[in-house]
């Protein structure tokens, strides 16, 4: 067992430990700090996976941005003077039938079948490579998503102050 | 022990993926099934880098992740002024009491 698998397994225990109790936890505070934890770890992943870039970017887009939005949320639509910050459950045991069927054919599928997988080639960092696709092949899909963030903040701020 | 390949990432994100639809299914209040949709984009995300790790595809299965990542911050931003319109109309975000689509 190499350091590598060791860290895998660990990064692995976070990512799914966290986000099982991001799903049954009831205090969505809670919830939303346990997210982080599983964001940290899928970001780790991401650093085995040798792409740094992704990693780096999971940290500052979901954890600098997304979660702070979602903390957001849960402040300003529960009463700050009613402590508790609850959420109810619906169906969870034919709900958690389905998705234990589900999450069986899921991996069973992905085991069955014979992925074509190449020779693990070592790299260097991927910003660079990343950034040439960006500006070359890729970079119509480029300006279309900076346009639709800037369309999705603007619908975004109009509808939040209606 | 065998070595980490392929099949342990795909497990990995299998299992995050049904974690993120049993939040979506069980859970009332709005802001909890963003939480769900969030770690069901992380877990196809993983399965991009992985895929792009093994099949040696050069980085272009990175670039998609990337650009997930940034259609789930837009996706986040506008569901979370929706769920605000939605506090502001009817006093609470629980999905199962929103059920009238005009006041």
């Amino acid at each position: 067992m190499t350091v590598y698998d060791i860290i895998f397994y660990l990064f692995a225990l976070i990512t799914i430990g966290s986000a099982f109790f991001v799903v049954t936890l009831r205090n969505i505070v809670y919830s939303a700090f346990f997210l982080l934890f599983t964001l940290f770890g899928i970001a780790g992943l991401y650093v085995l996976l040798s792409a740094d870039f992704i990693a780096i970017v999971q940290l500052v887009v979901y954890v600098g941005g997304i979660l702070v939005l979602l903390l957001f949320g849960v402040m300003l639509t529960h009463k700050i003077t009613n402590v508790q910050i609850k959420t109810g459950t619906l169906q969870i045991i034919p709900s958690a039938v389905a998705v234990l069927v589900l999450a069986f054919a899921l991996i069973k599928i992905f085991l069955t079948t014979n992925w074509k997988t190449m020779e693990l080639v070592s790299q260097n960092s991927s910003a660079q490579g990343l950034g040439v696709l960006l500006i070359n092949q890729y970079s119509v899909v480029f300006e279309l998503l900076g346009i639709l963030l800037l369309i999705a903040l603007i619908g975004a701020a109009s509808m939040a102050r209606r | 022990m065998i070595n980490i390949s392929l099949y342990h990432y795909l497990i990995v994100s299998s299992i995050l993926f049904c974690l993120g639809i049993f939040g979506i299914i069980t859970r009332k209040n709005a802001i909890m099934v963003l939480m769900g949709i969030e770690l069901i984009l992380n877990a196809a995300n993983i399965n991009f880098v992985a895929f792009a790790r093994y099949g040696n595809f050069g980085n272009s299965g990175q670039l998609a992740a990337l650009f997930v990542i940034i259609l789930a911050a837009a996706e986040a931003a506008i569901a979370m002024a929706i769920v605000l319109n939605i506090y502001k109309t009817f006093s609470n975000i629980n999905i199962d009491e929103i059920d009238t689509l005009k006041d």
